[in-house]
C-alpha cells in the first residue's frame, strides 16, 4: 500500500483476521445482493444495506442525523469505533456506505483492500451467525453535503468554469450513450443516453486489479493524469446513481490525495432525465 | 397487496401464497431458504454449461435449460454463489414451475410476483431479476412448443 496519499484507510484480509474480536474495531458488509450477508459474512461484520438503511424512504436523499445516530447505536458502533467497510463487485457497496458516513463525518473509516472475494479467494471463515453488540454511543452533526457530494446546480456551474474536471466512471457504452444501463444490467429508465458535458471517460473498475485489490499509486495516477483529472483541479465524479462514482471519489481523495473532489450522487438518473440539461454524446 | 393471479400453476400459486403470508423479515429469510435449496445443474448439463443459454437480461450470470417429458416441464437453472437473490428467484421458479405445461408457463402473468410483496423489501432494481428470468423461461416454453409442433 506503499505511496498512497493516506494508507491508513487501507486494511488488508489479513489484519481484518487479526482483529475480528478487537472492540474498538466494527467490519461492516455492505454489498449489492441484500441476501448476500446473511448467506455468509466474516464473523463478526454487521449488515448495512445501501436501500434500506442508508436511503431516506421518502424523499430521493440520505438518511438524516438522527437516523444515522439510531443505525450506529444499533449496529454497535461509536463515535471513536473504527469501521472497516467491505463487500462484494470490488467494494463498490463498501466505498459507497464509507462515503455516506463521511457525509456524517465518522472520523475513522477504513476499506478492506480487496473485499469479499478476495477474503473468499484465500479460504477464509464466513458464517451466517448475526452477531450482537452492546449499543454504541453515537452524536453525529448534521449531514455535510457541501465538502464531498455535488448538487446538479453546482455541476450545472461546474462545466462552465475553467480549474475543473468531471469524471464520468460509468461503462464505455453509457458515456457514449449507446445505452442507458451497465452491459448485463438491466435497463433502468433514463430518457436520453450519453453523458454530461465536458465530462471524461474513466471507468470505476479501471482503478482495481483483477483480484479487487486497488491498483498501485503510480498506476492510478497515470490512470486520472492521462485523462487531465490532475490534483490541482475542482473534481466532480458521478455515475447512474452515485455508488460506482462512490468508488472513484474513494480512490480519489485517500489514495491520490486530491484536495477536492465530489461525488455528484444525482448522477445519470436525475441529469439524464433532467429539464433544462444539456448532455453531449 | 396485489391479488395472487388464477391462472398460476398450483406450486407456484402455494409459493406465491407462502410470500403474501411472510412479514417483511420472513420474506428475505424466505427468500434465503430458496436460494439454498436451488439445486445444483445435473451432471450432463453441468459438464456443457456452455452449451446452456445465458439470460443475458441479468445483472449476475444466469444460465437455464429446460426438459420436457410427456408434455411438462423442468427447468435446470444456474445462478452464481454470490448472487443468492437471484437464486431464490430462480429456485422459486424452478420449484413452481416443476411439472406445468408450456402453455401454462406461458399464462403466467409478467407481474405475478407482485402478490408476494418482495416489493416490500426489495428496490426495483434488485425486482427486476425474477421478470427477466420469467421471460427467459417464457422462451424455453415457446421453443418447446414449436419444438412440439414440429
Amino acid at each position: 500500500m506503499a505511496g498512497y496519499a493516506h494508507p491508513e484507510v487501507l486494511v488488508d484480509t489479513a489484519w481484518v483476521a487479526d482483529h475480528l474480536h478487537d472492540p474498538k474495531v466494527r467490519l461492516v458488509e455492505s454489498n449489492e445482493d441484500i441476501l448476500l450477508y446473511d448467506q455468509g459474512h466474516i464473523p463478526g461484520a454487521v449488515k448495512i444495506d445501501w436501500v434500506a438503511d442508508l436511503n431516506d424512504p421518502v424523499v430521493r436523499d440520505y438518511l438524516d442525523r438522527a437516523r444515522f445516530e439510531q443505525l450506529m447505536i444499533a449496529r454497535g458502533i461509536s463515535n471513536d469505533t473504527t469501521v472497516v467497510f467491505y463487500g462484494d463487485k470490488h467494494n463498490w457497496w463498501a466505498t459507497y456506505a464509507l462515503w455516506v458516513f463521511k457525509l456524517f463525518g465518522h472520523a475513522d473509516a477504513r476499506i478492506m483492500n480487496g473485499g469479499r472475494a478476495k477474503w473468499i479467494a484465500e479460504g477464509r471463515q464466513l458464517t451466517r451467525e448475526v452477531p450482537t453488540y452492546s449499543p454504541g454511543v453515537y452524536h453525529a452533526p448534521e449531514r455535510d453535503d457541501t465538502t464531498i457530494r455535488a448538487f446538479r446546480d453546482q455541476v450545472l456551474v461546474h462545466i462552465r468554469q475553467p480549474g475543473t474536471a468531471l469524471v464520468d466512471v460509468r461503462s464505455p457504452q453509457e458515456y457514449s450513450g449507446e445505452r442507458t444501463h451497465m452491459p448485463e444490467y438491466p435497463q433502468e429508465g433514463t430518457l436520453r443516453g450519453g453523458h454530461i458535458p465536458t465530462a471524461v471517460s474513466i471507468p470505476w473498475a479501471s482503478a482495481v486489479h483483477d483480484d479487487s485489490t486497488f491498483k498501485s499509486a503510480d498506476e492510478l495516477r497515470a490512470l486520472y493524469a492521462g485523462k487531465n483529472v490532475t490534483p490541482d483541479k475542482d473534481v466532480i465524479s458521478y455515475c447512474r446513481i452515485g455508488e460506482r462514482s462512490s468508488h472513484t471519489w474513494f480512490v480519489l481523495s485517500y489514495l491520490l490525495g486530491y484536495p477536492k473532489v465530489r461525488n455528484y450522487d444525482g448522477s445519470w438518473t436525475e441529469w439524464g432525465n433532467g429539464v433544462g440539461l444539456p448532455i453531449e454524446k | 397487496m396485489s391479488e395472487i393471479p388464477a391462472s398460476l400453476p398450483p406450486h407456484l400459486h402455494a409459493i406465491v401464497a407462502e410470500f403474501q403470508a411472510a412479514d417483511r423479515s420472513e420474506k428475505l429469510e424466505l427468500l434465503l431458504e430458496y436460494a439454498d435449496r436451488l439445486p445444483p445443474l445435473p451432471d450432463w448439463l453441468r459438464d456443457n454449461r456452455a452449451d446452456m443459454e445465458q439470460v443475458h437480461e441479468c445483472m449476475t450470470p444466469v444460465r437455464a435449460a429446460a426438459e420436457v417429458h410427456g408434455g411438462r416441464m423442468v427447468f435446470h437453472i444456474d445462478v452464481a454463489e454470490e448472487s443468492p437473490t437471484v437464486r431464490g428467484y430462480a429456485a422459486l421458479l424452478r420449484e413452481g414451475l416443476d411439472g406445468a405445461t408450456p402453455e401454462a408457463v406461458l399464462a403466467i402473468p409478467g407481474d405475478f410476483f407482485y402478490a408476494m410483496g418482495l416489493q416490500q423489501v426489495l428496490s426495483p432494481q434488485r425486482l427486476n431479476g425474477i421478470s427477466y428470468l420469467l421471460a427467459y423461461l417464457k422462451r424455453l416454453a415457446t421453443r418447446a412448443l414449436a419444438h412440439r409442433g414440429a
